[in-house]
């Protein structure tokens, strides 16, 4: 296990979408995905949607992890994952949300293929072992 | 396997993702993709952009892929971040900077982590430059950080090396040492509006005349009395005789896309240049020694750890040299010796 981790580190993108400006956490994550060892990919703030499919794909990563408080979680985050399917993305990558999702809305994004959400208080290590060990298997 | 090489000959985005990421991780299989890519090549022209933290390359390449974009050309762009020497990890942060491209696949962005060795990522390189020119990329751009050392094997890759230098990095110096200055076919000055800009363009200039200064002693002595005529031509035939090229040092403000055009221009300048004197095939020889070179380095090392792997590991041999018994040269000697006995035999059979 170790050995293959040193040979193919885990490549993840760590996204910013939409007209959220609020990028601490997003650098904090990328800070402990890069002390995790993980290859982390930063797309910058303001990115939209397509944008972030394009990086996705673009860069082959193995999660996808969106960082989103301004509340519009229920539109953006679709159109990414709308985007990865028609790409045949979807089924390969493994997509978290961090930020601020309300108890409500989780299960509909968990249904359209969002694989975990934390929100405040998720401790790094959980996060970082919960990619450890869900990150997609590749040959 | 067959699929992945035809999916990406036909265009698709992902499948050349995936290459690139088999080429990356030097998956089994990756070998054969990257033999199979081979046919496929010698399309694109490759540039290589190296400069220090912080000079703009990003920035630059972006407005760049726009102007080509602009013209109706494909790009490929791969950029290249440090890892952590600790846990291996990297944030690999040049695509922030891709503003002008957005959501337009033709321009094809791949990060990449140096992986802690530099000599890995720079066949890798190679061979990702492969794949976006087969994949039929018309430019393909290579972004490094440099200061000098191991990262010119990575931009070696390129037809064109460009080394962008900022104002205030140092007095003349620093232009006076080795390495990054002498690798440059194209010097960019980004942020040409900041104070001192005009210095650094000067101080390159004088770098460049005393190399010309150089170069001249040695072809006039060829050329003794072949030439009266003016000055200009002397002076030209002097560096086309030393086959030469003088780095052109293009002013830019690459956030303001200020320079851009000059900068592709000169691109194109010395592209001519090197097809017009035959240099570029004789960089695609070397291209080509160099990697067969690598490869080989690469198999005899996986060869020696097995041969390594076979004797105990590698910590039994450690723990003998700490114990007096021997000593790392007779290890190494031991352990090559049989390998090199049955070359020599196969060799004379």
């Amino acid at each position: 296990m170790s050995a293959e981790q040193t040979q193919r580190p885990i490549r993840c993108l760590v996204a910013k979408v939409g007209l959220d400006g609020h990028d601490r956490g997003a650098h904090v994550i990328a800070r402990a995905f890069r002390d995790a060892g993980f290859e982390v990919v930063y797309s910058g703030l303001h990115r939209s949607p397509d944008e972030v499919v394009q990086a996705a794909v673009q860069e082959d990563v193995d999660v996808l992890g969106i960082s989103i408080l301004s509340g519009a979680h229920n539109t953006l985050v679709p159109k990414i994952l709308d985007g990865l399917d028609e790409y045949g993305a979807l089924d390969d990558t493994l997509v978290i949300v961090g930020g601020i999702v309300p108890d409500k809305d989780e299960d509909e994004l968990r249904e359209r293929g969002v694989s975990a959400i934390f929100g405040p208080g998720a401790s790094m290590e959980d996060t970082i072992e919960f990619v450890r060990e869900n990150a997609p298997e590749r040959e | 396997m067959s699929g992945l090489l035809d999916r990406l000959l036909d265009g698709d985005h992902r499948a050349l993702a995936r290459a690139i990421t088999k080429i990356e991780n030097r998956t089994p299989g990756h070998r054969e993709l990257v033999s199979a890519l081979y046919d496929h090549t010698g399309n694109a022209e490759v540039i290589g952009i190296t400069g220090s933290p912080g000079a703009g390359k990003s920035t630059l390449v972006d407005k760049v892929a726009e102007h080509y974009r602009d013209q109706g050309l494909t790009v490929g762009v791969i950029a290249i971040d440090p890892s952590s020497p600790f846990t291996g990890g990297a944030v690999l942060g040049d695509r922030i900077r891709m503003a002008s491209n957005v959501g337009d696949m033709d321009v094809f962005f791949r990060s990449m982590s140096a992986r802690g060795s530099l000599g890995g990522v720079s066949i890798a390189t190679a061979d990702a430059v492969k794949a976006l020119d087969a994949f039929g990329k018309d430019r393909i751009i290579v972004e490094t950080v440099g200061a000098g050392q191991n990262e010119i094997d990575i931009v070696k890759t390129a037809d064109t090396v460009t080394v962008l230098v900022q104002p205030g990095s140092g007095d003349d110096v620093q232009m006076l040492k080795a390495g990054i200055l002498e690798i440059a076919d194209v010097f960019v000055v980004n942020k040409a509006d900041l104070d001192g800009a005009d210095r650094t363009v000067q101080e390159l200039q004088e770098m460049l005349q005393l190399r010309d200064d150089d170069r001249g002693r040695s072809s006039t002595d060829h050329h003794a009395g072949h030439h009266a005529e003016s000055a200009e031509a002397v002076a030209l035939q002097r560096t086309e005789a030393e086959n030469g090229w003088t780095p052109p040092i293009v002013e830019a403000v690459a956030t303001r896309g200020e320079g851009v055009e000059e900068y592709v221009e000169a691109l194109d300048d010395h592209r001519a240049h090197l097809e017009a004197t035959g240099e570029l095939d004789a960089k695609a020889r070397a291209r080509y020694a160099e990697e067969i070179r690598t490869l080989l380095r690469e198999d005899t090392a996986d060869l020696l750890t097995e041969e390594i792997t076979a004797r105990g590991g590698i910590d039994e041999l450690v723990a003998s040299v700490t114990a007096g018994e021997t000593d790392p040269y007779e290890i190494a000697d031991s352990v090559l010796a049989p390998i090199a006995d049955c070359a020599r035999q196969q060799r004379d059979s």
